[in-house]
């Protein structure tokens, strides 16, 4: 934690409030990468990957300190960065090295595009930010709630109205004997009279098993039921042609399919 | 009709229109006028508007014309009308929208990818807002969602066409000067 030569940090770690602050304008560890790199004038094409590595971690630790939740993006980039830097300690890879002349893939590549991909759709942010406050100093003629014909949009009958209400009811009253079926059915209570029809009925029809259902949730367990039956091989679902009615069967004992 | 009598039906036009008012629209009112008649009229129409110095300008806007107010006398007009600005996105949000605008059609991974930080949120945001809509189906594994910007968009940023953003190569002259 102890990293010589960086008061910042270390003067954070103690106690400065004034740190929560800065934090909130790093909204990812891109952002904090490129504060990072900015901050220590380093060359993006060339960052020393230890320095920043270590940096980066300090910064987490000290988000820790302060009670920051950190999302999993911020603990994948630290473990980006340290393959990183283990890579960096290997000799090439042999393997790889295959006219000789060619440049070894540098493994902090992938890494430097995305910090390069990410400052652009920044700067490209910043560009809408500032479009967006130019256009919110703009006002269009003529602002909907002055349109001067009023009277059109009044322009309804009593009986419309009244018509208008009378749908309102009578969506409500359809409504109202769903709202009333709020029963519960366990998968159980379902399994068990899955089991039942299938003893009168050798076959069923998928449809009109589900036809019985009486709100969304008793759909629901009837469906989870079927799949609890398929899978303890109770029963075997087919379909006598391609997109024909599937059809639900019992299983004879031994049938495995 | 005369192209100088074209002029001023279409700035009436334009002034009562909620919408950025597209030719195509006017030449549904005017049939007996070519597509070319209508579009020269309306430009020359912005054109000489534009060039006397008022307080409103017409510009194009979603592919279409559009009359407001200039920007320049935003003070006053805010003063008069007692408004605050309205609320702006949040940079998470306005990130989020730049990765769709220059990359669109694109999914939810993808837009993480290149933030490197989860959206859904900002994406929320900017759905509800119908700064972006859904544009169809990744046909990947898993199929998933591509988003893209919508009209809105151009009209929330004032802008005639997605062409008028930046190019991202501009961007980027900016970003290696990190």
């Amino acid at each position: 934690m102890d990293t010589p030569g960086n008061p910042e940090i270390n003067g954070a770690s103690a106690e400065e409030p004034s740190m929560m602050i800065r934090l909130d304008g790093f909204e990812g560890p891109l952002d904090l990468l490129l504060h990072l790199i900015r901050r220590e004038e380093l060359d993006i094409w060339n960052i020393p990957i230890a320095h920043i590595t270590e940096q980066y971690l300090a910064y987490l630790q000290m988000m820790k300190d302060l009670n920051i939740n950190l999302a999993g993006e911020w603990i994948l980039m630290a473990a980006t960065l340290i393959f990183i830097k283990s890579r960096m300690l290997l000799p090439p890879d042999p393997a790889q090295e295959t006219g000789g002349d060619e440049q070894p893939d540098d493994p902090r590549r992938e890494l430097v595009y995305q910090l390069l991909e990410h400052q652009k759709f920044k700067n490209a942010a910043q560009m809408l930010y500032t479009r967006e406050e130019v256009e919110n100093a703009v006002w269009n003629s003529p602002p909907p709630e002055v349109i001067e014909d009023g009277k059109e949009v009044i322009a309804i009958t009593l009986f419309d109205l009244l018509k208008a209400f009378r749908e309102v009811v009578q969506r409500y009253e359809s409504q109202a004997p769903m709202e009333l079926s709020q029963e519960e059915v366990s998968i159980d209570q379902m399994l068990a009279e899955m089991r039942r029809l299938l003893i009168v009925h050798e076959k069923l029809q998928f449809s009109s098993f589900f036809a019985r259902a009486r709100s969304k949730r008793h759909l629901i367990v009837a469906f989870l039921a079927l799949l609890e039956l398929v899978r303890l091989r109770e029963i075997w679902l087919f379909q006598e042609k391609v997109f024909g009615e599937i059809q639900i069967s019992r299983c004879q004992s031994g049938d495995n399919e | 009709m005369e192209i100088e009598e074209l002029k001023p039906v279409l700035e009436a036009i334009i002034y009562a229109a909620d919408d950025p008012v597209r030719p195509e629209q006017l030449k549904e009112i005017f049939p007996d006028e070519s597509y070319d008649k209508i579009e020269t009229a309306l430009r020359k129409m912005a054109e000489e508007f534009n060039a006397r110095p008022g307080g409103m300008w017409i510009r194009e806007i979603a592919g279409g014309f559009r009359m407001t107010t200039r920007p320049e006398h935003h003070e006053h007009v805010r003063a008069y009308l007692k408004t605050k600005p309205a609320a702006k996105l949040s940079m998470a949000a306005l990130e989020t929208l730049a990765v769709i605008a220059y990359k669109q059609p694109v999914t939810l991974a993808e837009i993480l990818a290149i933030r490197g930080k989860k959206s859904s949120t900002a994406l929320h945001t900017l759905l509800e807002k119908k700064l972006v809509v859904i544009v169809g189906r990744k046909a990947v594994v898993g199929r998933p969602i591509l988003y893209g910007t919508s009209k809105e968009f151009l009209i929330h940023f004032g802008l005639k066409d997605l062409s008028e953003l930046p190019t991202l190569e501009e961007f980027s002259q900016m970003a290696g000067e990190i």
